[in-house]
This record gives structure tokens, sequence and C-alpha cells, in this order.
């Protein structure tokens, strides 16, 4: 066993970004790391692509979203007021929705006058199957912060964007440059008081999928 | 063995109840209210079923598991490339990337970036890297007004307690006692304890914090070497509300949160929750690569002890752990002894083997507070063989001096009689007489056998007297 590899306690404190630190560390780091080791091929992870969109629709149901096949975007328009409170702030980054929604395509604004949002509605790159989520970048949110400050979020995907698992969901993704990614499965939720699930932690309080196609 | 490498064991502790006493003193106080202790054992086990159910629905499960520890491996191995790498990909996506060798430089960092902004609060995600390091009673000792914003730890905050689980800060508090606590510091009715409503309570409460602080500080669940991205998970989103509304947002992680490539994240992000809570995934898996505009992103990349973990051949595979705790779900000593019993950040199994490389002294006692039944490693989702190393932690600990004095007199007697044939047959055949004649003589308050449990009926001859006995002539 090696010991007495450095004494940090006595280092200096660094300078922003590239100090006494850095170079310690890295010293220490290449003195102790273990001797080369491979790699895995991860190629042969995949799942099933069939069923996936069957899939997707029950786990995103378990997990607290809700899922409604549409054939169009008039038809989102029309099941919109049916289901959200379209008489407050409703936010959306598709010009098909300009008609029923205030329309953020990412101009620069303050992210906290989004703080009264009662809806947003954006657009997703695919879904996956194996856990309901969905994949957005921050080109299809308009402000980062808009799928996370509303009180209810609607996103809308191509029923043929269904990926079975998160091995098809980065190799879709492959080396895109973004600023900001995320997945979203669902609901904001927390069970932090014994356990008892509740729905609305700080984010959203519902997450509905409109499956296009 | 290098000893004292960080500075911030001279700090004082918040752990409740933890003046310097050990982990079976502690977990004793955690066993005076036995209905409780039963509450958190089954409350922690159905934890462990929710896995074991979400696990069972991917038949490569195993295979999965295999890959995550490979990865783990090859990070640890190729360390000295990745960090650099990270760091230069980073950088290009125009983040700030800090070094801090122990918790004094990280918070230093974490106060001046707070100060060159002239404010005095900050929003913080969960991050159990500044709960080792102590950032909030550093920073608080500095003026600067920290609120949690996971609901657990913000609990436990308002308890003035620690988290006691890694993924689940507040798994030994009742409802009862979260309700009066809302009640005293956040105005709720008095005798409400309804999660329901204490959530949304602290929703409108963190609400107005997430618009009104300036400075966001979050953890990393992974960072990417070959982008320059990390990825924050929550199921609250907590961490994107502050981030995503901050002016300045500081990343804090260890050096071994990296991975090699984005495509790993498909591997990690499919064990982590499924091994946490049972769940598919986290509600959010946010991937940060570049500061919004005319936001500040920084990266804090810490070593507090790890480089002497990595060095540690032992011990270095606690490195791969990715936080899930599911290694204290299963234990049977956590479920029953709780959390703060481990007086240390991290708690459980994983606690008690990343714990003595950072004060050998001080958590001397963690590795013996496991029965060594192995579950921890059956769950472990990269492949730690966390039994193992409690029990090599053992043979370091007592080999350099620091085993309880109770035990080390217990063990050279023991060793002793185990050493003399002679010696051990009279043991055998006094202990025998005694636990038959005199059984107080052993059942009694100074025995903690007797404590929770009781003997065995002694057997009348042991089998070397029944074999001299029964043994017929060749």
């Amino acid at each position: 066993m090696k010991q007495d590899i450095q004494d940090h306690a006595n280092q200096k404190l660094p300078l922003q970004g590239a100090g006494g630190a850095r170079e310690a560390i890295l010293a220490a780091v290449l003195q102790n790391q273990p001797e080369l080791q491979q790699l895995p091929d991860i190629a042969f992870l995949k799942g099933d692509t069939e069923g996936a969109q069957e899939k997707y629709i029950t786990t995103l149901t378990t997990i607290g979203g809700k899922v409604l096949k549409v054939k169009s975007f008039d038809e989102i328009k029309a099941l919109i007021p049916q289901h959200f409170n379209a008489d407050k702030r409703v936010v959306s980054t598709l010009t098909e929705l300009s008609d029923i929604a205030e329309l953020n395509q990412g101009e620069p604004i303050d992210p906290h006058t989004l703080e009264d949002i009662e809806l947003s509605v954006i657009r997703a790159h695919f879904g996956v199957a194996e856990n309901g989520s969905v994949w957005v970048t921050e080109d299809l949110m308009g402000q980062r912060v808009l799928p996370f400050i509303c009180q209810h979020l609607a996103v809308v995907i191509d029923a043929e964007n269904i990926v079975p698992t998160m091995h098809e969901a980065y190799q879709r993704i492959g080396s895109a440059k973004t600023g900001f990614g995320t997945f979203i499965a669902g609901p904001s939720k927390t069970a932090d008081i014994e356990q008892s699930l509740v729905v609305g932690a700080h984010g959203p309080r519902s997450m509905t999928v409109f499956l296009l196609g | 063995m290098s000893q004292n490498i960080t500075t911030h064991t001279d700090k004082k502790l918040p752990l409740q109840g933890a003046g310097g006493a050990d982990h079976a003193t502690l977990a004793e106080i955690f066993n005076k209210d036995e209905d409780r202790v039963n509450w958190h054992d089954e409350t922690l086990w159905w934890i462990r079923a929710k896995r074991d159910i979400s696990v069972h629905k991917i038949p490569e499960w195993e295979a999965l598991r295999e890959a995550a520890s490979q990865i783990k491996h090859n990070v640890l191995s190729n360390m000295h490339v990745y960090l650099q790498q990270f760091e230069a990909n980073a950088l290009a996506n125009g983040i700030v990337v800090h070094w801090a060798a122990d918790g004094a430089e990280h918070n230093a960092i974490v106060h001046s970036l707070i100060k060159k902004h002239n404010v005095t609060r900050m929003v913080k995600s969960k991050s159990m890297l500044t709960e080792e390091l102590h950032l909030n009673e550093y920073l608080a000792e500095n003026g600067i007004d920290v609120i949690d914003s996971d609901l657990g730890e913000r609990i436990v905050q308002l308890a003035k307690e620690p988290p006691s689980h890694i993924v689940l800060p507040c798994i030994h508090k009742k409802k009862e006692e979260i309700g009066e606590l809302f009640h005293q510091y956040l105005g709720t009715p008095a005798g409400n304890s309804d999660p329901q409503f204490l959530t949304e309570t602290a929703r409108h409460h963190l609400r107005e914090t997430f618009l009104t602080r300036k400075v966001a500080l979050t953890g990393v669940n992974f960072a990417v070497a070959e982008t320059g991205e990390f990825v924050v998970c929550t199921n609250e989103g907590n961490a994107d509300m502050g981030a995503h509304l901050s002016d300045i947002h500081i990343a804090s992680m260890g050096i071994e949160k990296l991975i090699p490539e984005r495509k790993h994240l498909g591997v990690f992000l499919r064990l982590l929750t499924r091994s946490a809570t049972g769940q598919p995934i986290t509600t959010y898996s946010s991937h940060f690569s570049k500061p919004r505009d005319g936001q500040e992103m920084h990266i804090i990349i810490v070593d507090n002890g790890r480089t002497v973990q990595l060095g540690r051949e032992e011990f270095r595979n606690s490195l791969k752990c990715i936080r899930c705790g599911a290694c204290m779900n299963t234990c049977p000593v956590y479920r029953r002894s709780g959390g703060h019993s481990y007086h240390n950040a991290i708690s459980g199994p994983i606690g008690a083997i990343l714990a003595p490389n950072l004060d050998m002294k001080k958590y001397a006692d963690l590795p013996f507070a496991s029965t060594l039944c192995g579950s921890c490693s059956n769950v472990c989702p990269v492949k730690i063989d966390i039994h193992d190393q409690l029990y090599k932690w053992r043979q370091v600990i007592v080999q350099n001096g620091y085993a309880p004095t109770a035990k080390k007199i217990s063990m050279q007697v023991m060793a002793t009689t185990l050493a003399s044939p002679t010696a051990y047959h009279i043991a055998g055949k006094g202990a025998r007489l005694v636990m038959k004649f005199a059984p107080f003589a052993l059942n009694n308050s100074l025995n903690p056998w007797y404590k929770q449990r009781d003997m065995p009926k002694p057997p009348e001859e042991s089998f070397g007297e029944w074999y001299k006995k029964n043994r017929k002539a060749p």
C-alpha cells in the first residue's frame, strides 16, 4: 500500500482554474492510478424495438405521466383547453400553437418572468420506452427553465420517435453539441416525507405527452 | 499511514448525538425506540424490494453491472488522462474549472465566488460532497445563508441535523416531527403532518428561494471526459430550478465522478435509479455543457483524500461508487442502527469503507459495524466488493493499533485460548458449566450480547468428549 503520497493540508489556496491543487491532484493521480484497464465494448447492450410505443405509454403512465395519442396539431389545440386551464398563461415554443399560446423561441428574456406559467408546451426529440422519458435540448425549450418552472408540462413527440432503451437514446444523440439537454420522465415528485409519493415538488405537477402520428 | 490528510476533521461536526461516540453507542441510542427502529427497518427493506422488482424487469441486468464495473475500472486506471480531457472540454464549452485539494480549498473557492458577486445568499441542491466538506457550516460562519432545496435536505437542515441517508436524507424522521418543524419554521398549522400538504408548503417556500437567489450550487452525478458536460439527476427538479434561474451556477464534484464517453451514460443512468429507489430513471437527468447567455458556470473538482484511496490497492474500488444508496437499504445493520450512528457524511456500508481513508482513528469503529453478510456487494450496481473491503479494513485498523481496547483484549484472550488445546478444552467446559448452573454470570446487563437476544441452550458435552466416549476401537 502506498502511503504519505502528499500533504494536502499544507498546500496554499489555488488560483482560480489552475493553482497548486491542480498539479498536486494530477501528480497524485498519476502516481496512484493502477495499470491501464481497457474499456469494455458495450455495443451488445441494446433493446427490443418491437412494441416500443406501447411500452412507452405503459411506462410513462406508471410513473405518473399521461399520454394522449393525436393525429394533428389541431387535435392538440382542441385538447389543451379540455385538460388545462387555458385562461391562465400558456407558453409554447411551437409556431403551430401560436394562436392559443404565447410564443417563446429563445428570445433573450429574464427567466424569472416565466414564474407564473400555467402550461408549457414544447417538442422533444424522442421518447425512451424503458423509462418513459423524453429527450429535450435547449433549442427546443426556448428558455432552459421553461419545462421546469411551469405548473404543468406538455410535450409533443412523433409517434415513430420512440427508442427502446437508453443505449439507443445516446446512439441517437451521438456527438451533437448542445449547451443544455435533459431527459424528463413524468411530473416533478418527491417521497421524502415517510416515503409517501407526492407529485408536484418544485417543477410541473403533471406531464402530458402528445404522441403525434 | 497517512493521517489527517484533510483539515475539516478538526471542525466541529454537526452530527447529532455524536460527541465522539462510536457506532455501537450511537446505535444504542437509536435502538431505544423499538417501534421507530422497526419502522425504519421495514421502510428501507420496502425500498430494497422495489429495487428488486425494477431490476428483475431487465434481463441484461448482470451484463449492465459488469459493463459499469469495467468502465469504472478503466476510469480509475486512466484518471490522469480523463481529468485533463474533461477540463479541456469544459473550458472550451465556457465553463470555469477550479481544483481543490480538500474541503478548506473547496469552501474558500465557493465563498470567493459568492463574495465576488456581492451576495450573501445561495440555494443548493443535493450534494453529498458538500456535506463531506462541511460547506454549509463554513459559509454560515462567513455570513452566507444557504438554503438546501431538496425537500429531504431542507427538512434535516431545519432540524439542524445532517442527512442520515445519501438518497433519502430524512428517512429517519416521522411525518409528525416534520409537521412540527414546518409549524415552527414555516408557519403551518400545529398538528398537520399530511405529506401532500407539507410538500405543497415547501414548494411555495422554496419557489420564493429559487426566484431570489443569484448563486446556485449543485452536485454532479456524472462528468463526461469526452464532452466536458456534467449530469445532475433529481426527481424534484430542484437542481434545474436553482441553476436555470441563477446568474452563477457552481457544480462541485469529486474526481471519481468522471466517465469516459457520453454513451456510457446509457449504462449508468439505467443502473442508478433502479438501484436507488426502483424507479426506471429520475424525473430529470440534466446534461449541462455550457452556461446560458449571461450566466457563469463553474466546476470545482475536488480530491479530499480520493487520490490517497486511489493508491490503496485494496480499497480503491470504493471510488467506483455512484451513490445510489442500495447498500444502505439492504444492510441489516444500517436498517436497524440508522444513518446517524455512522457519524460520517456518507453512512452505511459504502460510508464505512470511505470514512477510514479520511481518518482511520476516528472511523476505526465503522468497518466493524457490519455482519459481513455480503448483501451490499450483491446489490451494488458497479460491483464494488463492499463486504470484502470492510473485512480488509478491520485488519488494517487492527494492524495500525486503532481497534477499540475491549475488542483488542478479547481478541488476545481468544487468540491465546485457540492456540492451546488444553486452554481451549478447559474454557469450553467452563463455559458450558457456567451457562448451565450460573447463567446470570453471563446474562446480565454488563454483557451487551443479551441486550436484544439470548444464548442457545449449551450442549451437555463437547464434540471432543462425545467422540472419546463413543469411538469404537479400531
